[in-house]
């Protein structure tokens, strides 16, 4: 297991590789299919979201208010990252992001965008909801709640031991296609 | 009346939150197989700890609360609109609760309300039955592997599928591949052979009622799930397509007529977090037993 904390220097994400089990600690925003559409058509960020050398999150979390009028996120898993497979890998580049989290991996247009700039893609457990809500340890803030609803808001979050697996790295090495390929073999000779 | 939506909001919780036990022994059958040290004995390790959670403090397991299926076998005679009615505020109260997301959008604007409920959401299978008891069961199925479902028609050039059970074998066991990890293995297949394009993927659906070690009466279904299940569990996605022993969990296939000049196979793939409960109430709404 290795300890990824803020800030995600180049030089930390490009020692990344495919296969590494991580523990990530710091600042994600979450942004998945109506904020990639938004910056796609040329929409810009909210002021205080800054994505430059950071992670973007997948994810539409379950997030509730307490008594005190806090957020308090109750659920928060990845969801599928291939959709935003034709819009990641310009944003990588606009923004600057090192990180993206998700589930499913995504395609080559983002895999070679992790390569020339510097990015890599953790595979979050699918699911696994309560494990990732446990890890979130503050509801920074919120952008766009109105505009796009809770699920597809931007939700800057503090997270402390959020445990991945990098299955895209920032040398051209995807899990994703190795074990497509593996199992396209192993499939052709059962048929 | 407010028996039937309190007994309807704990059934809403309760899939939400707590995994049924043949799935979560399917689960626990899976870890022990995976090679220690994996990434997909860690995979399963969250998994498992995952459910733990989820049931402890009565959340949902995940953030994805899915399409709300409600399957109802009531006597003849049975008001289905208030059912409904009481169904729909069931759910409203639910999602305020946080026992699901705000997860239904309007396809048109794109606006979400908050409420799970409008046109389609939630769904309710009506069906009547001599007893006079009524049995509700609710399966949540998330987005992610609703999204890897496939539909063929055979025959399949492609795939070099041909209109019989040896056809439907290679379109299954394409849908498996083409999903990897993406509809957050390891999966069920419920699978329809026949039918329209409609009630195809209705009656795959319909699969997922069913308990995960049970057997297909008919023998040549049997064998073909048995066979695809063997089969897909030696390709090595495994768990989240990281790799590994255990790429499905189930598989379960049911056969209805179809046209001659059809040959829909219908496959809906459902993830490791498979929602499913059910309860039976009496004429007062009142939760009698569960299902699962």
């Amino acid at each position: 297991m290795i300890d990824l904390s803020f800030p995600f220097t180049e030089e930390k994400i490009r020692a990344l590789k495919v296969g590494d089990e991580v523990f990530i600690s710091g600042v994600v925003f979450t942004g998945r299919d109506a904020v990639h559409k938004y910056l796609h058509e040329g929409g810009r960020l909210p002021p205080g979201v800054n994505l430059r050398d950071g992670i973007l999150y997948h994810c539409g979390p379950v997030v509730l208010k307490d008594e005190q009028g806090n957020w308090k996120v109750t659920a928060a898993g990845p969801t599928t990252s291939t959709r935003e497979e034709p819009y990641q890998a310009e944003i990588i580049k606009q923004f600057g992001i090192r990180g993206v989290i998700g589930k499913g991996g995504m395609g080559d247009k983002t895999l070679a965008a992790c390569q020339e700039f510097g990015c890599v893609y953790f595979h979050a457990v699918g699911g696994a909801a309560q494990v990732l809500a446990e890890c979130v340890k503050k509801v920074r803030n919120v952008y766009f709640l109105e505009k796009f609803g809770s699920p597809e808001a931007i939700w800057e979050l503090e997270v402390e031991h959020f445990p991945a697996v990098v299955t895209m790295d920032s040398h051209g090495n995807s899990l994703h296609k190795e074990i497509l390929a593996a199992s396209q073999v192993e499939l052709a000779k059962r048929l | 009346m407010n028996a039937l939506q309190d007994s309807l909001i704990e059934l809403i919780r309760r899939t939400s939150a707590e995994i049924p036990d043949d799935v979560q022994k399917a689960i626990l059958d899976s870890l022990e197989r995976e090679k220690k040290g994996t990434i997909a004995e860690s995979a399963m390790k969250i998994i498992e700890r995952n459910i733990a959670l989820a049931k402890q403090k009565s959340q949902p397991i995940c953030q994805d609360t899915g399409s709300i299926l409600f399957y109802v076998d009531g006597p003849v005679g049975m008001d289905q609109i208030a059912f409904e009615d009481a169904g729909c505020l069931a759910v409203k109260k639910a999602t305020k609760k946080g026992y699901l997301r705000q997860n239904s959008v309007d396809s048109l604007t794109g606006v979400n309300d908050g409420t799970n409920v409008g046109p389609g959401s939630p769904t309710f299978h009506f069906h009547q039955h001599r007893p006079e008891e009524i049995s509700v069961r609710l399966v949540l199925k998330g987005g992610g592997c609703e999204n890897v479902g496939a539909q063929y028609s055979l025959p399949n050039e492609k795939l070099n599928a041909n209109r019989d059970l040896g056809g439907c074998r290679k379109v299954i066991l394409d849908a498996v591949l083409q999903a990897q990890g993406k509809g957050c293995g390891p999966g069920i297949l419920g699978v329809c052979i026949g039918g329209d394009r409609a009630t195809g993927y209705e009656f795959s659906k319909r699969q997922f009622l069913r308990l995960i070690p049970d057997r297909n009466p008919a023998p040549e279904l049997d064998a073909l799930e048995q066979d695809i299940l063997k089969t897909a569990n030696e390709l090595g996605i495994g768990p989240m397509g990281f790799g590994g022993k255990t790429t499905l969990l189930g598989v379960k296939i049911c056969a209805v007529n179809r046209l001659p000049a059809s040959f829909f196979v219908s496959v809906s793939y459902m993830c490791w977090a498979y929602r499913r409960q059910g309860v039976a109430l009496d004429a007062g709404g009142k939760i009698v037993k569960w299902l699962y």
